[in-house]
């Protein structure tokens, strides 16, 4: 029986249209023509404008202290909610569980919005911190996620097994529970780095004047007209992110 | 030592339900105690009363003269080998064994010695390095024992170890873990629903029904001599009948008529009087089922039925009887050749004999415990034919 050709083919297309956009901008980021189009011959001047432009460098530093600020809280906090979720049964269970899912399902617009209302009404100064806050307050519903899962399949037998062996129950968290859960916890904190770095929506309502985050520039750098020099800065991030998912999973291999 | 471990009128309940009520007993230095019971029945809830994860409503635990019941679990010279092991998975089979000693801070020198000394002890000393989740259900077994045993604690508490393995396993580690108890001569608590574990490894057995303990005793005590319609029941299988004292004899005996079955002979040591309504239980290798109609001897039961259901098993046939409104279940041993003789089938008239102090008055009856009895269990199909 001769095979079919059509998964072949499938594949093809959604290679080609995943992948075709990603060619195209690393091309035209050496393109010497400033609107892309027809190629006008080989250059590095975007890159150079890329790592003169002061101000993406700025924005570039407000995005990571956000992001490693929001991961971190949302980490302690996310995992504390987990708990609470996980060990502890009451009448508001439910109540407490939506309220943590929340975030995941509200529109990034609706959060925007009634953060930057919630804001403006206690008189806070818009600003990093207020970015930092709307950050955290949809990470820690991921993360409580990711450690929940993680949670539910955990023996809480264990613990007891510990406690038994003559550790005290903080000893036993720390020597047995936090070691098991702690993949749980790592992969929640990057789901939370991810989301913050890139997040533009929420971030647009809650920023104030000179807490530009990479995103927001990017897309302010689009409307008055630079665009090789967003190519070039995209190819950049493309080889980190690829640099950075590559050696996680080395970390990983190895440690596993 | 007697009164090693005491437990006075030691309560547990959870809402309504009394897990454990009130239950008093004293485990000698030195013995496998076992505590014997369905699911449900409190023991593993005692159990967990005695490590420290459970605090009693009410009763007090000592453990050689001093009591512990409110003392957590890390603060009891008490260690527990868990039902589904509860080894650490992050954690080699070496570093489970010295997470005991090293949360009591011995010296490396001490714990690398003890370490080597207990994998001794249970025959891995090639699996030291490897994870946990690189071993086989009986291998985690012996570590989660020696996990335990390296405490050098005062009263080793097993929770139905070996229950997650396999049949041949099971009466495997039995064994191991009689040795292992003849080595370290540390008193064993353990709990298991498995009878036939429980009478192997045990000096003595509690039978716990619904939170409270219905008998303590020797294996062979609670075997020959239940007191109660749950422990005959639940321990072995057993004949109930229902009778009313009609002549006390010497010996003691007594006759007992017996609604819808012949008159009978009973062992009579608790010296009821004639009017008194009793319970008997008779266990079914007691009789003995003969086609021709054996001689007559003092004090044995003789009555005629048919066998209704035969089921060969190789060592012993278990045969069910109709005997007027009665269906008696009974074993019969093949001490001989079988081969060369001709067994006795279903539908053929029989003689069954037992002695009068085979069988056992019992002090409480329940009708329910009858639930518990595996042999009248085909009662419900037609005879084969």
């Amino acid at each position: 029986m001769k095979r079919s050709r059509v998964p072949f083919y499938t594949t093809l297309a959604v290679l080609v249209f995943f992948y075709l956009p990603l060619i195209i901008l690393s091309v035209n980021s050496f393109n010497d023509s400033r609107y892309g189009g027809p190629w006008n011959g080989f250059t590095v001047r975007w890159y150079v404008r890329l790592f003169q432009d002061r101000q993406i460098w700025h924005a570039l530093q407000n995005t990571l202290v956000i992001a490693v600020g929001a991961t971190v809280v949302s980490m302690v906090v996310g995992t504390m909610a987990a708990f609470a979720l996980n060990r502890y049964r009451s009448r508001l269970q439910m109540t407490h569980y939506g309220m943590i899912y929340a975030p995941l399902i509200v529109p990034d617009i609706l959060m925007g919005m009634s953060l930057l209302l919630f804001f403006v009404a206690l008189n806070v100064k818009l600003g990093l911190f207020t970015i930092f806050l709307a950050h955290v307050t949809f990470c820690v519903s991921y993360v409580a996620m990711v450690v929940l899962s993680r949670l539910q399949d955990f023996d809480f037998s264990l613990m007891e097994a510990a406690q038994d062996l003559g550790a005290s129950h903080w000893t036993a968290f720390r020597r047995v529970m936090l070691p098991l859960i702690m993949p749980g916890i790592a992969a929640g904190g990057l789901l939370a780095f991810t989301l913050s770095l890139d997040d533009f929506v929420v971030t647009f309502f809650v920023a104030g004047p000179g807490s530009t985050t990479l995103p927001i520039h990017i897309y302010s750098m689009m409307k008055h007209g630079a665009p090789a020099v967003i190519n070039a800065l995209s190819v950049i991030l493309l080889l980190v992110t690829f640099v950075l998912v590559s050696a996680s999973r080395t970390i990983r291999e190895k440690l596993s | 030592m007697a009164d090693f471990l005491v437990f006075e009128g030691v309560s547990k309940h959870y809402g309504e339900i009394r897990a454990v009520d009130s239950v008093s007993l004293s485990i000698n230095k030195g013995e496998i105690f076992s505590l014997l019971g369905p699911s449900g029945c409190g023991k593993t809830t005692l159990l967990r009363c005695c490590a420290g994860f459970e605090a009693p409503d009410a009763g007090r635990i000592i453990l050689d003269g001093r009591d512990i019941t409110g003392l957590p679990p890390h603060e009891r010279k008490v260690n527990t080998v868990f039902q589904n092991y509860a080894l650490f998975p992050h954690l080699t089979i070496r570093d489970n064994i010295a997470f005991g000693p090293r949360m009591a801070r011995w010296t490396k020198g001490e714990i690398d010695k003890e370490v080597a000394r207990m994998l001794e002890l249970i025959q891995m000393e090639d699996y030291a390095d490897r994870k946990v989740t690189e071993i086989s259900g009986g291998q985690k077994q012996r570590v989660a024992i020696a996990r335990a045993l390296i405490n050098r604690p005062q009263v080793l508490l097993l929770d139905e170890p070996l229950a997650a393995l396999d049949l041949k396993l099971r009466q495997r580690m039995l064994v191991e873990l009689d040795a292992i108890h003849d080595e370290v001569g540390i008193t064993f608590v353990y709990v298991t629903h498995d009878q036939g574990e429980a009478m192997g490894i045990s000096d003595r057995i509690a039978a716990m029904n619904r939170g409270r303990i219905e008998q303590i005793g020797r294996p062979v005590e609670i075997y020959e001599a239940p007191r109660s319609s749950f422990v005959a029941a639940f321990i072995g299988d057993t004949n109930f009948f229902d009778g009313i004292v009609t002549e006390v004899m010497d010996g003691p005996y007594c006759r007992l008529r017996i609604e819808g079955f012949p008159d009978v002979l009973a062992w009579n040591d608790k010296g009821l009087l004639p009017g008194n309504a009793v319970h008997l239980s008779l266990r079914p290798e007691k009789f003995k089922i003969w086609r021709e109609l054996p001689e007559p001897l003092p004090n044995r039961n003789l009555v005629q039925g048919t066998v209704e259901d035969v089921i060969y098993l190789g060592s012993h046939t278990k045969y069910w009887v109709r005997v007027e409104d009665y269906r008696l279940g009974l074993h019969q041993q093949h001490s001989r050749y079988l081969l060369d003789t001709r067994p006795i089938t279903w539908g053929e008239k029989v003689w069954l004999s037992w002695f009068a102090d085979d069988s056992c008055m019992l002090e409480r009856y329940k009708a329910e415990d009858e639930n518990l009895l595996v042999l009248p269990d085909t009662e419900a199909e037609p005879a084969r034919a």
